[in-house]
């Protein structure tokens, strides 16, 4: 726990008042009403327009580059002191502890439904009266491969589930992006060591190849994707196993996906010579986001695919 | 003085007890099985502690109040903490959540206690009314119907003088053997509803998808009666239970009755109605089973529940009408009737709304038209 | 123009605030921001009573006078949906605004833009849902709860933007949150250790854990919703290999620490309320701090008291039934400590003091039909009847609203440097006591004999309490307008309030002038035992 005694308290940095809030939110809004717009249209099957959602998206992505901008040249003129810089390592440190009880939700339903539900449906266990009396065909297995029923979810022709002989696991997809993403964690860090080293050649080349592994990743996942939903008839409507698969997958690529985008931003930073082995917290909060990423994807990884 | 303050707060609070305890409308009622008595005894003894803590708690806070004011010239102690005195009462307090434990398991264990029941009945949560449905002990259906409001709309709308059992009272009652254990199996068509009778201290959602079961055991024959306890939609407020248990042999000649009943209406889904026969009897049927949503002027509630009155379907080919009332409109309210309603309802509700509220279809359906659409089911 | 304020020369760069309506839109003072969220949410109280109003003008008499079913129940869902999200949440983000930078002496909050963001989300996401009420098919209808698949598969289109709503309601929670935490580790003057702390500070610190840690599963189950409606997926949905109970699992996990998130912060306030007015200090601070501490861990277990109807196995409801119950204990700690704290004071009863007394007895009384609540197999009768209504707005009305009226008259002085008209106070406290008294105490009698929430109409045997229930309603909500005029009164025309407005206020707030300058402190302040609590 951080006392206050070390910093020089005589100095507290408090920003002019500003625009960019307000219309974050105002943008934020404009998002997101359109995005519902959007869906219910296309619900209602009819032809749903998009117009109102990239209006929005361009608001807040125009307003949040200027916050940056502005946040980062304040740095720059030395407006900071340690306590705010501290400031931002709690915000930092406690966004991402929200976003793993983000995922820990998604996470959640998934070990409810095969511990629980799962079983329950195919007869067993203390509520397995469900089971035998209203859905006497089903099965539990897990992955779910025949739904409790496949009229209304239909059945995913295949699954994810990892091959049997340990040399196929080279051409294993999952497999394979585990190894791109947790090599892409030692070249982030390597990245951090070159800051630390003040050596901004070296910087710059971990950090592209890091973002190099990001998109790789992300072909990797599309490709996936594209092979369930075309070859293995498994989509987001094959019930319990592909709505699991799929949002747990699809909420972590979008994080990849941020995580990504966030480290060029800072590779940009760094080819515009931004950074110092003092100061470098643009560049640190990217590398624990893209961390945390990481460790998601181990965790799926095991329990989505593995197991 | 200090005496005085204590007596006169247990004199209010041994009123306030001897009134609750008497008064059964401001209390929980004791129900008529040994579960629900235990229950009551349960509440009645966490109440009584609570009650108890809570007379001793405020007693100390309002001699307080009284005493230690700045106006009788109190001057503030500056105590701040009393180790012995904070380790007693967290102590206290956990030694009399334990003995409050110790009982309430052994009812829950109790409740649980399903199995080696006489027979079984299936509980079916609908929007909003509820089906039962009668098993044998390979769970096969022998017989069910259906269980609807019975008050009439104007009661509701205030244009009639509400009776006794307003809100409480159904169509056609659930009927139990008294003194036999019976088994309800419960579960949901649609959304979740709970189904609750509270003089047999018993309550359960019904879960679409999922089975939860029940059990009971009632001495008294009599008429019993609770309410849909889980908001489902528009009528949550508007589906009772009422349970009518019997003595036994009483309830064995109706159950025997019940699935001669079912073939002779078989019998009659071959025979031709007039059109008078059906109108009569196709309102009766709309009132009970498609008013709730389309309402009893045929308007419905756009957008939510389109308008019978000048409806496309109802004035469009008669069978693709009859085909969407036995089949349903999937993943909308508008249920699948033709597993609710027999080939002589279907036809002549069907019937009923192609001529009425200014439609005028022209022309006439027959169970028989019913039978041969869904497959001579 | 940047503010760089040092603390010898502060005086030529501290300026006041702007003028006109952009000071409010782009802000950055916790003050301003403070204020901003303090009349949001009582904008909104009124707007969620007045949907309450509806709610008892319809129960005032057996059968249907004022509104359909249909509308009754987004009147339900309205009600508990904007005075959770609305009222009590963001007035506890206004006080932790107001007070926190204050109380550990500090300028401003750690991320002033950030606390900008968070409050200006709320106007835009309450505007979305409550407009949603004017759209074709109607708004929200399925209970504050949205128990799936009343909220999926049956729900209006209008959902579709409820779940958007939720979701920016979740972030402005979460970025307060972390701008609080942030505050209070961070910018706390020199010599205030953590035990020292101010008891508000803690609690809050320890909401704002709780805030981050379950808003998301929120954001989570409401993303869930989304996905079942728009995409097909089952998650909810036993067809397809879901669950509509795991909802109520995933919602209850988020739900049951919600509810201390509304009352925890009021623990604090009440705690600074009765030692000022007893002139004593706080009876066993450090036990108060474990007793909150070990109240918000237990939040995280216990969440399916809410379910022991949906038909758990045996050792669920066992387990889920004893940890509710241990509840008790850290909270009877609290309480029991307030009462140590007023015996032997030396007490005054001001209208701050009223309210708190009033919180004490009443909160306690639901947290008395709570635990009634957690013994399982009586619930059983209890479940989803109006003995629940009575339990948790004993806990939220007389709980949570009362400590958050407390806190205004407390610290108004202190915002407005003018104090509040006494007899207007006292009136209002009366008001607002009986009123909620016959409100609330009968709801436990027709609960008691069965009668059902969330419905429009009732059977006769309950329509005696429901009248008297309704009358109490329209004396409570009334009496709110006098507070309002209290409020415009003291702001406009009350008498000057010294620095230290109560006599026996003790925290650094106390030492600043009345009205609190611009910038709390620009320079730390000394923190001497006199003004701490620990
Ligand atoms: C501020 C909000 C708040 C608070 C503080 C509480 C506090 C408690 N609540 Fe409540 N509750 C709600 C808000 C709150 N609740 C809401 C909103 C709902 C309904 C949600 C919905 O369905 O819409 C609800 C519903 C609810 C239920 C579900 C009922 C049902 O739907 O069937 C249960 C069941 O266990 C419960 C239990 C408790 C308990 C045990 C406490 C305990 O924390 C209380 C502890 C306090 C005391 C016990 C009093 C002081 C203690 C002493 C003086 C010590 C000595 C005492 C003893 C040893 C007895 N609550
Ligand atoms: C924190 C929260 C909070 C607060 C403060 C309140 C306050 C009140 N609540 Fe509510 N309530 C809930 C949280 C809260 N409630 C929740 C969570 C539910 C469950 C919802 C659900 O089932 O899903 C609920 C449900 C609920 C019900 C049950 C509904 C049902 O089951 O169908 C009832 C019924 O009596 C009720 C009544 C009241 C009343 C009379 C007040 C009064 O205290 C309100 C008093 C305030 C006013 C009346 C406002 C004053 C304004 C004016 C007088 C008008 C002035 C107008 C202008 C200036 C424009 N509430
Ligand atoms: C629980 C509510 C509910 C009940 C009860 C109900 N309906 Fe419906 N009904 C609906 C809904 C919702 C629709 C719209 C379905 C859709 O197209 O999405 C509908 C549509 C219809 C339509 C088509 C109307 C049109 O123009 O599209 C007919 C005909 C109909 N119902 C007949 C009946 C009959 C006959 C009954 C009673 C036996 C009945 N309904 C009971 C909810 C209900
Ligand atoms: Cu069925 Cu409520
Ligand atoms: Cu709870």
């Amino acid at each position: 726990m951080s006392s206050a005694t070390e910093v020089d308290n005589s100095i507290y940095y408090v920003p002019e008042r500003g625009w960019y809030p307000v219309f974050l939110a105002f943008g934020l809004m404009v998002l997101v009403t359109g995005l519902g717009s959007w869906l219910n249209e296309t619900r209602a099957g009819e032809a749903g327009s998009w117009t109102q959602s990239l209006i929005g998206l361009a608001i807040t992505s125009f307003v949040l580059y200027c916050w940056f901008a502005k946040v980062i040249s304040e740095n720059a003129q030395g407006m900071n002191n340690a306590m705010l810089n501290r400031s931002y390592v709690w915000g930092m440190g406690w966004f991402i502890f929200s976003e793993v009880m983000f995922f820990a939700a998604f996470f959640g339903a998934l070990f409810y439904v095969r511990a629980l539900v799962v079983p329950w449906m195919g007869g067993e266990g203390d509520k397995g009266l469900t089971g035998t009396y209203l859905w006497p065909e089903f099965e539990a297995v897990w992955p779910v491969i025949s739904n409790p029923d496949p009229a209304l979810f239909t059945n995913p022709g295949n699954t994810m589930a990892p091959p049997s002989t340990p040399s196929a696991w080279a051409t294993y997809l999952p497999f394979l992006n585990t190894v791109i993403l947790l090599s892409s964690s030692v070249t982030v860090h390597f990245a951090h060591t070159a800051i630390k080293q003040e050596n901004r050649t070296k910087l710059i080349g971990w950090l592209g190849f890091t973002v190099l592994l990001g998109i790789v990743f992300l072909g990797l996942q599309v490709a996936e994707y594209i092979v369930a939903y075309r070859d293995m008839g498994l989509t987001l409507g094959s019930g319990i196993y592909g709505s699991t698969f799929f949002l747990l997958t699809g909420f972590h690529g979008f994080h990849v996906t941020m995580g990504t985008f966030i480290l060029l931003v800072q590779l940009f930073r760094a080819l515009k010579g931004h950074f110092s082995h003092k100061d470098c917290f643009g560049f640190e909060a990217a590398s624990w986001y893209w961390h945390f990423v990481d460790v998601v994807w181990v965790g799926l990884f095991i329990f989505v695919y593995v197991l | 003085m200090k005496k005085t303050i204590l007596q006169f707060a247990s004199g209010i609070a041994l009123i306030g007890w001897a009134l609750i305890v008497q008064a059964d409308e401001l209390n929980l009622r004791p129900g008529v099985t040994d579960i629900s008595r235990e229950v009551y005894d349960l509440h009645m003894l966490i109440l009584g502690i609570c009650v108890a803590i809570g007379v001793v708690v405020f007693g100390v806070l309002f001699w307080s109040v009284y005493a230690h004011r700045k106006s009788r010239g109190q001057e503030a102690a500056q105590f701040h903490h009393n180790t012995y005195l904070e380790i007693l009462w967290t102590i206290v307090p956990t030694i009399i959540l334990v003995l409050m434990a110790i009982p309430s398991t052994q009812v829950l264990i109790a409740m649980y206690d399903t199995g080696g029941e006489d027979m079984t009945v299936e509980v079916r949560g609908y929007q909003w009314k509820w089906q039962y449905k009668y098993l044998d002990e390979d769970y096969n259906r022998t017989f069910s119907f259906f269980s609807n409001l019975a008050t009439p709309r104007s009661q509701i709308n205030n244009r009639q003088v509400k009776t006794d059992t307003y809100l409480l009272e159904v169509d056609r009652p659930l009927k139990i053997p008294a003194n036999r254990k019976v088994r309800f199996l419960i579960t949901a068509e649609d959304v979740i509803h709970a189904w609750w009778v509270p003089d047999f201290g018993i309550k359960r959602d019904a879960v679409p998808g999922v089975v939860n079961d029940l059990w009971t055991i009632v001495p008294e024959p009599g008429v019993y009666r609770g309410q849909c306890t889980e908001l489902c939609g528009k009528d949550h407020g508007f589906m009772p239970i009422v349970v009518e248990v019997l003595p036994e042999a009483e309830f064995d000649a109706w159950y025997a009755s019940q699935a001669s009943t079912e073939v002779v209406k078989a019998e009659s889904f071959g025979e031709t109605f007039t059109h008078e026969q059906l109108m009569a009897k196709g309102e009766e049927i709309y009132g009970t089973y498609c008013a709730a949503c389309h309402l009893a002027d045929g308007q419905g509630i756009p957008p939510a529940f389109p308008a019978i009155a000048g409806s496309a379907v109802a004035m469009g080919p008669r069978d693709d009408h009859l085909r969407l009332v036995i089949d349903g409109v999937a993943g909308s309210a508008m249920q699948a009737f033709g597993k609710q309603l027999d080939p002589v309802e279907l036809a002549s509700v069907v019937h009923f709304q192609r001529h009425s509220f200014g439609n005028d279809a022209g022309d006439i359906s027959q169970p028989a038209d019913v039978v041969n659409l869904s497959g001579g089911q | 123009m940047s503010e760089v304020i040092h603390a010898d020369h502060h005086d030529d760069h501290d300026h006041g605030p702007e003028k006109g309506l952009l000071r409010w839109l782009y802000t950055t003072n916790h003050k301003d921001i403070g204020t901003l969220y303090l009349w949001f949410s009582f904008a909104m109280f009124l707007v969620g009573g007045v949907l309450a109003l509806v709610i008892r003008a319809e129960l005032f008499q057996p059968g249907l006078q004022f509104v359909e079913p249909e509308f009754f129940n987004q009147m339900t869902t309205n009600h508990g949906l904007i005075m959770v999200f609305g009222a009590i949440m963001p007035a506890f983000v206004g006080l932790a605004n107001w007070l926190i930078p204050m109380q550990v002496g500090a300028p401003d909050m750690a991320l002033p833009r950030m606390n900008n963001l968070s409050f200006w989300i709320l106007p835009f996401a309450f505007g979305m849902m409550i407009s949603t009420l004017f759209m074709e098919g109607g708004g929200p209808n399925f209970g504050w709860t949205f128990y799936a698949p009343l909220s999926t598969t049956y729900a209006p289109d209008s959902v579709t933007y409820f779940i958007f709503a939720v979701h920016l309601m979740g972030a402005s929670s979460i970025m307060g949150s972390i701008n609080i935490i942030a505050t209070i580790l961070n910018m706390r003057a020199p010599g205030m250790t953590l035990m020292k702390m101010p008891l508000f500070v803690w609690t809050w610190l320890i909401t704002a854990y709780l805030l981050i840690a379950v808003m998301p599963v929120l954001a989570g189950a409401v993303t869930m919703m989304l996905f079942d409606i728009h995409f097909n997926t089952s998650f909810f949905n036993a067809a397809g290999g879901g669950d509509p109970v795991m909802f109520q699992h995933i919602f209850w996990f988020f739900g049951h620490p919600e509810v201390y998130i509304m009352i925890l912060p009021a623990f604090g306030i009440v705690s600074h309320i009765i030692a000022t007015f007893a002139r004593k200090p706080l009876f066993g601070y450090s036990s108060m701090v474990y007793a909150v501490a070990s109240i918000a861990f237990l939040s995280f277990i216990v969440w399916a008291h809410h379910m022991f109807t949906v038909g758990m196995p045996l050792a669920g409801q066992l387990f889920f039934m004893y940890s509710t119950m241990l509840i008790a204990v850290p909270t009877g700690v609290k309480v029991f400590n307030w009462i140590a704290t007023m015996w032997r004071g030396s007490m005054t009863f001001e209208t701050p003091m009223l309210f708190a007394i009033a919180f004490v007895v009443l909160f306690t009384m639901g947290g008395f039909s709570g635990l009634m609540l957690a013994i399982t197999p009586v619930d059983y009768q209890y479940h989803d009847t109006y003995f629940v209504v009575a339990h948790f707005h004993y806990v939220l009305v007389p709980g949570a609203l009362f400590s958050i009226i407390a806190a205004v008259y407390f610290w108004i002085p202190k915002w407005t440097g003018k104090m509040y008209n006494e007899s207007l106070g006292k009136l209002h406290f009366w008001l607002s006591f009986i009123g909620v008294n016959i409100t609330f105490f009968p709801q436990h009698f027709s609960g008691l004999a069965g009668m059902p929430r969330r419905i429009p109409d009732y059977a006769l045997q309950f329509a005696d309490f429901n009248m008297l229930s309704s009358i109490g309603a329209f004396i409570f909500g009334f009496s709110q307008l006098v507070f309002l005029y209290v409020l415009i009164h003291t702001i406009r025309s009350g008498k000057p309030a010294e620095g230290r407005a109560w006599e026996g206020a003790k925290g650094l707030e106390w030492t600043l002038p009345s009205p609190a300058p611009y910038h709390s402190f620009t320079h730390p302040p000394k923190v001497t035992d006199a003004e701490v609590q620990g």
